[in-house]
């Protein structure tokens, strides 16, 4: 057919860009190399035996076999069925009640005259809070509050004997952590909603409630549905919590933990474990991306006509108001009593304030675990974000044959759980590449950690650059290849300064969420490092809370600093500094004209 | 300008796509040959999905054409990048870099091509000179009107002295007055550079103003190519005739032909028509009459029925009907011509020169 004259000469122009070339080969290898290669190596072990006898003559036989033994232990052992069935009961009721609590809060953001600024204010700060904070410190300041020796059951309630240990204390704690995210997504739905929709509906007679059940919701359906997913697959995912406060009730993410720390070191019965969770967030995660997704976007895509009119009705406003403050001021509460957690000299029995946990910290360990993980961090940020920033450029703007493989597997790091990334670098890497010791270096490095932290927060900055690279109209770039530019040169003095601060948000939310890390890394981090989220598990184990609140304090502070600093920066460094440049270059323009 | 237009050949191009529906492929663009001479300014005109738009992106390069050669002056530019192509092009979204102000803008190209700064201040000042933006260096181009967007992304397109200038519908974003003015201003920089230009436009007012010459094209076919009066008074076909320009369509058959002047029966009337074609007596055919060469009196050629009469202001407009055929007239500076109202009966006559025969 005639159309292979096209492709040819597709395939020369392509080649006569060999920057664009050699940057897709070198992604797809990075790509391979550090998602897919350790994910397959957990299949592959969890199938694969190679078994050495010594024979009666004196020589090893080393025979190598396709068995589903691994898989039938697994599946064999109790403590295994339990965590399944643990995970999936857990990430039910998370998904469910933080889908709720988020639509709760979506609603009253968007459909209710809040009035107040103070409870606008306190939304907008418990929708950043999960940005800044670790995984975990919910999970801490409950123990802190409600624990044997909290805050509220003990001094204030005078209870003894409070447990919060187990699946209502998990559950509690990351419907708390999770519920913000649905908040987010589904305040970004109903904003548009068209209030004509609606007007229409009551208009025809409709009370408000059946308004918000025959038209709203259904519309936000497809939505409701992707946001329990979303968070399904968090629950599933999340080690730090159940690690802290599950007490006996183990997750998947922690028991293959423990199946590899736990002094049973089974590495293949742990990577067969990590190969069901995978699956599990696997499916999950494409029934979301590919049926959810598009189904929201089927629904919802017009633009809101005009504004809405807010419910003013007391009846109405009120309770909502005060329900969503409560649970605001709740959230708020446990962040603060961390804080003074690392102050107060001993929870539960001597609340006088003192600053011996810090200078315990800065007596052992802490300076070096915040330079380590700060350093590390720093060092990963930066190249999360170029790289999410070039392959979002390669995906929307560009057409070449490994698109589709770059685009899937670098969102598929969404899907995996950071337990189950850690166990396959332990797979893949410490006997080098394919047990052949290429490689092997970077096995217990602080390069591989650095790995770690890109491959985690790629997925995000990528997602954040393919939306902002859709926004911009495609002849733009065109124009600046058509005046003579090369691939490279459009995106650095085009693209990536249209782009900036898509930019410079992934640039940080990479940094915090690295610094934040805990899942992956706490099976990677060999002793030469030090990091913070890993001494706060340690502290909190050990039942040292003040040392554990202290450095979660310091982890929060640095996160949140980041955060401001971002700010700044995309306030001096956006529209209007690039404007500021070309008015100084003007007027030297003009001076020299002059 | 220091550089030499070129010329732009088109070699038996064509372009296959495939219906993402359907799934099955089809001619976006159909064995198309063009020549287009050093300095001329050629417009590919069309109705949306002509395949005007892929043509113009084959010869800028964005896409690549499954059969044939493209051309620009003697070389062979199949298979160069867009970059490394001597064309430049003006978006329909003018597509300039909202991080940059105009001295900026219009800079890029120079930038690239490592012209000495001095002389790209220079080049740029002349350039926007020339678009009438001097004195706008320094704004950032949110702050300009559409028209004035509209000049600076013909300025950065002029500045690099291209081989070829390509238009892409450049003035549909812009209001109807703004458009007129515009496309003058296009013309009247094109003549003084000399510069070679192709222009893709689905408005035909728009072409018949600029281009020397006219391709219209449809379904990815050339259906005919020549001047703008060629076009408009000698349509080759019914689609054609009615793309451009409004057009009535009168059903006749030849009564006798001597020389170029034919006299035609339509519709029980006789009628002279010029045609350069040999007609013989009996053959069916249609007269193309265009709405204002129509002449509407109490007396003439062809009687009528009136079914609307609309004062337009210069003109009178009506609907009549002839035998079973709508006929559209603008009856010209009404003033002190007769008016008829809508039942009465009328007589149609035109100038032998104006009917052209199909």
């Amino acid at each position: 057919m005639a159309t292979s004259k096209s492709r040819q000469l597709d395939r020369k122009k392509f080649f006569g860009d060999p920057l664009l070339v050699v940057t897709i080969c070198v992604l797809t290898v990075l790509l391979a190399l550090f998602i897919l290669y350790p994910l397959s190596m957990l299949l592959f072990e969890s199938v694969y035996e190679t078994k050495t006898v010594t024979t009666e003559a004196g020589e090893t036989v080393t025979t190598a076999r396709v068995t589903g033994e691994v898989f039938g232990r697994v599946l064999g052992m109790n403590r295994f069925r339990k965590a399944f069935s643990n995970t999936l009961v857990l990430g039910f009721l998370v998904g469910i009640g933080s889908t709720l609590l988020g639509l709760l809060f979506a609603y009253v953001d968007v459909y209710v005259d809040i009035r107040s600024r103070f409870v606008r204010g306190l939304f907008s700060v418990v929708s950043q809070l999960p940005v800044v904070s670790p995984p975990f410190v919910l999970s801490l300041s409950m123990i802190l509050l409600f624990g044997r020796s909290g805050l509220i059951t003990r001094t204030l309630l005078k209870i003894y004997d409070s447990n919060i240990y187990g699946l209502h204390g998990i559950a509690v704690v990351e419907i708390l952590t999770f519920f913000p995210v649905c908040y987010m997504m589904l305040t970004g739905l109903l904003k548009n909603i068209d209030p004509s929709l609606e007007e229409a509906s009551r208009d025809m007679g409709a009370s408000r409630m059946k308004v918000f059940t025959s038209v709203t919701l259904p519309l936000l359906l497809p939505g409701l549905g992707n946001a329990f997913l979303v968070t399904f697959i968090e629950s599933v995912a999340d080690f730090a919590n159940p690690m802290m406060i599950g007490g006996d009730f183990d997750t998947l993410a922690t028991t293959i933990y423990l199946q590899v720390t736990g002094g049973s070191y089974d590495k293949a019965g742990a990577s067969a474990m990590a190969v069901i969770l995978l699956s599990l967030t696997l499916v999950l995660f494409l029934v979301q991306k590919y049926y959810l997704e598009a189904k929201t976007a089927q629904t919802l895509t017009g633009k809101a006509s005009r504004a809405r009119m807010l419910i003013t009705d007391k009846s109405v406003r009120i309770p909502l108001v005060i329900l969503c403050s409560a649970v605001s001021v709740f959230v708020l509460m446990m962040y603060i009593s961390v804080f003074f957690g690392s102050l107060f000299k001993l929870w539960g029995r001597n609340y006088s304030l003192v600053l011996t946990h810090y200078q315990y910290l800065l007596k052992y360990d802490g300076l070096k675990a915040f330079r380590d993980s700060f350093v590390l961090s720093a060092i990963a940020a930066p190249i999360t974000a170029l790289l999410s920033m070039i392959i979002s450029y390669l995906v929307v703007k560009k057409k070449f044959k490994m698109k589709g493989f770059i685009e899937f597997v670098s969102m598929l790091a969404m899907a995996v759980p950071g337990t189950v990334l850690g166990i396959g670098y332990i797979r893949g890497f410490s006997g080098g590449l394919f047990r052949t010791g290429i490689l092997q270096g970077i096995y217990g490095t602080g390069l591989i950690l650095i790995i770690v932290f890109v491959v985690r927060s790629l997925p995000v900055g990528t997602r954040s650059g393919i939306s902002a690279l859709r926004q911009i109209d495609k002849s733009i770039e065109e124009s600046a290849y058509d005046m003579g530019a090369g691939s490279g040169r459009v995106f650095m003095t085009v693209t990536l300064p249209l782009i900036k601060d898509s930019f410079l948000s992934g640039l940080v939310t990479s940094f915090v969420r690295s610094i934040t890390a805990i899942s992956a890394v706490i099976l990677l981090v060999t002793p030469q490092y030090l990091l913070i989220t890993c001494k706060i598990n340690e502290f909190a184990e050990k039942g040292k809370y003040g040392e554990a609140c202290a450095y979660a304090s310091v982890l929060i502070a640095m996160a949140y600093i980041a955060i401001v600093i971002m700010n700044l920066a995309t306030h001096y460094l956006g529209a209007s500094k690039s404007q500021r440049l070309a008015e100084r270059e003007a007027r030297k323009y003009a001076r020299k004209k002059a | 300008m220091g550089k030499e237009p070129k010329g732009v050949r088109l070699d038996h191009i064509s372009k296959i796509y495939q219906d993402p529906k359907t799934h099955e492929d089809f001619f976006a663009v159909n064995d198309v040959s063009l020549d287009i001479a050093p300095g001329e300014f050629i417009t590919l005109l069309g109705p949306s999905g002509c395949g005007k738009t892929t043509t113009l992106r084959m010869v800028a390069g964005f896409e690549s054409p499954d059969e044939g050669e493209i051309y620009l002056g003697s070389e062979s530019i199949n298979e160069l990048t867009p970059n490394k192509r001597d064309t430049a092009m003006v978006f329909q979204s003018y597509a300039l870099f909202p991080h940059m102000n105009v001295f900026e803008n219009v800079a890029y190209g120079l930038k690239l091509r490592k012209v000495p700064a001095a002389e790209i201040q220079n080049r740029v000042s002349n350039i926007l000179n020339l678009v009438e933006l001097s004195g706008m260096e320094l704004r950032m181009t949110n702050q300009l009107s559409g028209g004035q967007q509209q000049r600076v992304a013909l300025a950065r397109a002029l500045v690099v002295e291209p081989g070829v200038l390509l238009f892409d519908e450049p003035l549909s974003n812009l209001d109807a007055k703004l458009r007129v003015q515009m496309r003058t201003e296009i013309r009247r920089i094109q003549q003084r550079l000399g510069i070679t230009a192709i222009y893709v436009t689905h408005d035909q007012s728009e072409a018949m103003s600029i281009s020397d010459r006219i391709i219209i094209m449809r379904k990815g076919i050339i259906e005919q190519q020549g001047s703008p009066k060629e076009i408009y008074y000698h349509p080759v076909n019914e689609f054609v005739a009615d793309f451009i320009g409004e057009c009535n369509f009168l059903d006749c058959k030849v009564v006798s032909a001597s020389g170029n002047e034919i006299t035609v029966d339509v519709n029980g009337s006789c009628v002279k028509v010029v045609s350069d074609k040999q007609r013989v007596s009996g053959e069916q055919g249609k007269i193309v009459l265009r709405p204002e060469a129509i002449r509407i009196e109490s007396k003439g050629d062809i009687p009528c029925k009136v079914e609307l009469s609309c004062f337009m202001g210069s003109y009178q407009y009506y609907h009549v009907r002839v035998g079973s055929t709508l006929v559209k007239i603008n009856d010209n500076c009404p003033v002190n011509k007769q008016v008829f109202d809508v039942g009465d009966t009328a007589w149609l006559s035109f100038d032998k020169e104006c009917g052209h025969l199909l």
